[in-house]
């Protein structure tokens, strides 16, 4: 039975347990999950998951309850939908309930490669075995993962939708006498991942990050690498452009003002890679532009958040959304100059040490005195209101003189307000050549250039 | 057909398929929450999970597979996928992998659950939050909201080596958060810590949490905030609350004696850990005020269970004594590697997800003080309460924190509310520092631990209370 098939029994089986009345959502999602990890250079860690889950969300006599089940047999779908059912009946009232997803049509999403839907351990492995083998003695450790879903959309006002994304990516670091050198990268394509370009750029990267110096605290010029702008994009997003947070007056985000630098645009591009083409409520997904060259233009909504305020769902329905908010997960920082020029194995070019890629180089060509950042981490939020985050550089942090990297330096830790330190006038480089970098989760991804930033408030070192 | 006869059928197709060992979970959860925002409840979501994760080791390589179907043909199938996995990870391989010994044990276990909280009607649960929610608002909230969790997960464990062991283990808890907004900031005040206290336990621990009596204290202190003067810059004695020493053990004792870590094992994503095997039992972490334990078997604590997801017995152990470090969390594969002698903090995230080394219950015992006697006893310092940030690197060193609220400590006496408070510093340091502790413990459960690659959520618990460090440095701002 498809998925689609599966969603529409569970329509029925509401129908016919609550009545004609009864306003129902069902999502299908078949999922071949497998993530192959490394660490201390060998495989230690290897698994594969294979499943269907259904999730409904049901609205009768003014009342709401979600709930999913992984048992699709007919005696699992019946408890689900009975048990869903119950929890509606005594569930406190829902007085802003937006209604359901009205019929409309869904895009057929980015394409699928079947290998790498299909793709075995062994290839896998072999992506590993290339890392390795790349690092030349040095340590190594990381991931390659493939994801590969199959989802459909029903509900009772006659929406429905199917689709299916597939995912790769590998995220691995080379080690040497406590420095890390890092690689990541996400692609529609197994076959676009080379473990032996990732590994050599890691390794070339850690060993240029070898012996670093403490450098004081302070305010630094920045090149951030893809790695390190991907952190400013998912903070953006969570706390940004979200339109819960927007409506509860808890994001700095105010569309139609000009709040970063001119050479600012982002885009949440759910179409662009992997991902469904419809979201959790079946509204279609659809490119937005959250900011036009440097004026913000949009936040992200749900059905829920968009009802509220007035501008209805961007395609941003998403599990926790009521909790957390609606979340643009597929950010793209356009390079200068036009359309993304997304990297796809460019990494064997122009390996260097600290400066990997031509792209990079560039920017940091520029820079009298600054710092090259290559990856932030463990980044939470002081004040969501004007963003501003507390973090840590990691795998990798070089001081620059006259454009040249001239020492590698010790991580220091940093509190800055992201909003702030892109805006106006602040910006003075965007890359052209934007890496796609994995999220946790796949199908959420977050895709820059390296970026020159002309302060970033670095408020303490390794040592305290 | 049983659980136990699925896992069985998994382990045995796992040995045929070239395991020498494996092992095998039939996991059963089913999962309630509920959220209200300002006097309306937000969601209602109730999720029932069932399915089978076997691991098996082929050589000195692990595997895992899982699958959401329990019938013998799915579990062989899992199974022979598991050795299938186990013999692709043989193409980067790593040095030979041995197990401590654990006896087999066949065994049943329970926590403890006086009221269930999933029988507790949706209707009065949902009174609760609303109730709660729509009185912060009307004592000058912006943003009210409410929040409770309800785990109830049944297990059944098989091993190669004659385990069979099932557990059902009951865990909620929940709380409520204040927020007002000003021009250029918001405020936030919680209770009993955000996103609430949780336990191993029914439904009678929400109950003793009395949300409703707190509503109107912590949105009023949200918006006193706003107005607050600013947590001063620079270095002072401060008084951690338990709540946020809760977190401070967490991240900077917690993680930093997880096995894996130590090795090496999460170094490309968690991280690694500070400390070096070569000085267990040596090294000096903290004063001598600071003893802390590896406990799973405290009752209603979060991190609580009778068996790990690797057959060891819930044992309480010593993680530092005295200030000196002397324990791990570890696993069988990770503490044979390290020439340790026991496993028993091994966790899976549901059936999906492959049992990894967690933090179980790690906490403080009590000091000597009170709070009352800790605040008395200070010239100059402050007091900070609740975590609003948290951050910390990937060797568990270089911490900061932001707290909710802060107040100043003048002459022995609680002075005036300070906003934004935050605190820094180096882990070691930081708890050498510590020269009074409180004997006001409260074991604090933390349900959202992130950790592995796929992401798992773990549920710990961490026994804290009220303590003195000298000379910290606070007020870190952009």
């Amino acid at each position: 039975m498809s998925e689609l098939d599966l969603a529409g029994r569970v329509v029925e089986l509401v129908r016919r347990l609550a009545g004609p009345g009864a306003e129902v959502e069902v999502v299908v999602t078949r999922a071949d999950l497998a993530l192959t990890r490394f660490a201390n250079s060998f495989i230690h860690q290897n698994v594969a998951e294979s499943g269907t889950s259904v999730r409904l969300r049901l609205h009768a006599d003014g009342r709401t309850a979600a709930g999913s089940g992984s048992l699709v047999d007919p005696d699992g779908l019946t408890a689900l939908v009975e048990r869903t059912l119950a929890a509606t009946r005594l569930a406190p009232p829902d007085p802003a309930w937006p209604g359901l997803a009205p019929p409309a049509p869904v895009p057929s999403g980015p394409h699928v490669d079947e290998a790498t839907a299909a793709a075995s351990p062994d290839e896998r492995a072999a992506r590993v075995r290339a890392f390795v083998d790349a690092v030349e003695g040095l340590e190594a450790a990381g991931y390659c993962r493939t994801a590969h879903r199959s989802g459909a959309f029903a509900n009772s006002a006659g929406q429905s939708a199917v689709g299916r994304s597939v995912e790769a990516a590998m995220d691995g670091i080379a080690r040497t006498g406590g420095a890390d050198g890092v690689a990541r990268h996400a692609a529609d394509r197994l076959a676009d991942l080379d473990g032996g370009a990732l590994g050599a750029r890691a390794a070339a990267k850690a060993r240029a990050a070898a012996d670093p110096v403490e450098l004081p605290p302070g305010r630094y010029e920045v090149v951030l690498e893809p790695a390190a702008g991907a952190d400013l994009l998912q903070n953006l997003s969570w706390y940004g452009f979200n339109g819960k947070r927007h409506a509860e007056r808890q994001s700095f985000a105010e569309p139609g003002r000009a709040q970063f630098d001119p050479a600012v645009t982002l885009v949440d591009d759910p179409l662009h890679a992997s991902g469904l083409p419809f979201d959790l409520e079946g509204t279609p997904r659809r490119s937005l532009t959250l900011v036009e060259a440097g004026t913000t233009a949009a936040v992200a909504h749900d059905r829920r958040s968009g009802a509220e305020a007035g501008t209805g769902s961007t395609g941003h329905g998403m599990l926790g959304a009521s909790t957390f908010g609606p979340l643009p997960r597929n950010l793209r920082l356009l390079p200068t100059g036009g359309p993304a020029e997304v990297a796809t194995g460019q990494f064997s070019a122009g390996v260097t040490g600290a400066v990997a890629d031509p792209d990079t180089a560039a920017l940091v060509a520029g820079m009298a005195r600054g710092l090259l950042v290559s990856d932030f981490w463990y980044t939470r939020v002081l004040d969501p209101k004007q963003l501003v985050v507390t973090g840590l550089t990691r795998n990798g942090v070089w001081l620059v003189e006259d454009g040249v990297p001239t020492r590698a330096v010790r991580d220091f830790r940093f509190t800055e307000s992201y909003p702030r330190a892109m805006g106006p006038g602040r910006v003075l480089g965007v890359g052209r050549a934007p890496v796609r970098q994995p999220d946790r989760m796949d199908g959420s991804w977050w895709e820059a250039p390296a970026l020159r930033l002309a302060s970033w408030n670095f408020t303490g070192g390794a040592s305290g | 057909m049983t659980e136990f006869d699925a896992a069985t059928a998994a382990v045995q197709a796992a040995l045929d398929a070239g395991a020498r060992y494996a092992d095998a979970r039939v996991m059963h959860r089913r999962y309630e929450s509920m959220s209200a925002r300002n006097g309306d409840i937000e969601e209602l979501t109730q999720d029932e999970s069932i399915g089978l994760g076997v691991r098996a080791l082929v050589g000195s390589s692990w595997g895992f597979h899982a699958v959401p179907e329990l019938s013998d043909a799915a579990a062989r199938d899992a199974g022979r996928r598991a050795a299938a996995i186990a013999t692709a990870s043989a193409r980067v391989p790593g040095p030979a992998i041995d197990l401590v010994p654990v006896a087999a044990t066949v065994a049943s276990w329970a926590s403890a659950c006086e009221v269930d909280p999933l029988g507790v009607p949706l209707s009065d649960k949902g009174d609760l939050l609303t109730r709660a929610t729509a009185t912060m608002r009307e004592h000058g909230a912006d943003l009210a909201e409410g929040l409770y969790q309800i785990w109830d997960t049944a297990k059944w464990f098989v091993s190669s080596e004659g385990h069979r062991i099932d557990q059902r283990i009951r865990e909620c808890g929940g709380g409520i958060s204040a927020t007002s907004i000003g021009a250029g900031e918001t405020q936030r005040r919680s209770y009993p810590s955000y996103r609430g206290q949780y336990g191993t336990t029914g439904w009678e621990l929400v109950t003793s949490l009395d949300l409703a009596a707190h509503a109107a204290r912590i949105a009023e202190e949200s918006r006193e905030l706003l107005t607050a003067p600013e947590c001063p810059s620079g270095e002072t004695d401060l008084i951690l609350g338990g709540e946020q020493l809760a977190l401070q053990i967490h991240e900077s004792v917690g993680h930093a004696i997880e096995l894996d870590r130590i090795l090496g094992w999460e170094a490309a994503f968690a991280g690694t850990s500070w400390l070096d095997l070569s000085r267990l039992g040596a090294l000096r972490y903290g004063s001598e005020l600071m003893n802390v334990t590896i406990d799973p078997t405290i009752p209603g604590a979060l991190g609580s269970f009778g068996f790990d997801d690797e057959g060891s017995p819930a044992v309480k152990r010593d993680a530092v004594r005295e200030g000196r470090w002397v324990g791990v969390l570890a696993g069988r594969d990770s503490a044979a590697v390290a020439g340790l002698d026991h496993g028993g903090s091994v966790r899976a995230d549901g059936w999906a997800r492959l049992p990894m080394v967690r933090m179980t219950n790690v906490g403080l015992e009590p000091g000597p003080h009170t709070l009352d006697e800790i605040i008395a006893e200070t010239d100059d310092g402050v007091l900070m309460d609740l975590n609003r940030s948290w951050s910390i690197d990937d060797k568990r060193l270089n911490f900061q924190f932001g707290c909710e609220v802060g107040w100043e400590v003048k002459k022995g006496r609680r002075g005036r509310m300070l906003r934004n408070p935050t605190y820094t510093g180096i882990g070691p340091v930081f708890w050498r520092s510590m020269d009074m502790l409180s004997s006001e413990i409260v074991p604090w459960g933390t349900p959202n631990c992130g950790k592995g690659q796929p992401g798992q959520t773990g549920h710990t618990g961490h026994p804290a209370a009220p303590a003195r460090f000298r000379n910290v440095r606070v007020g870190v701002r952009a």
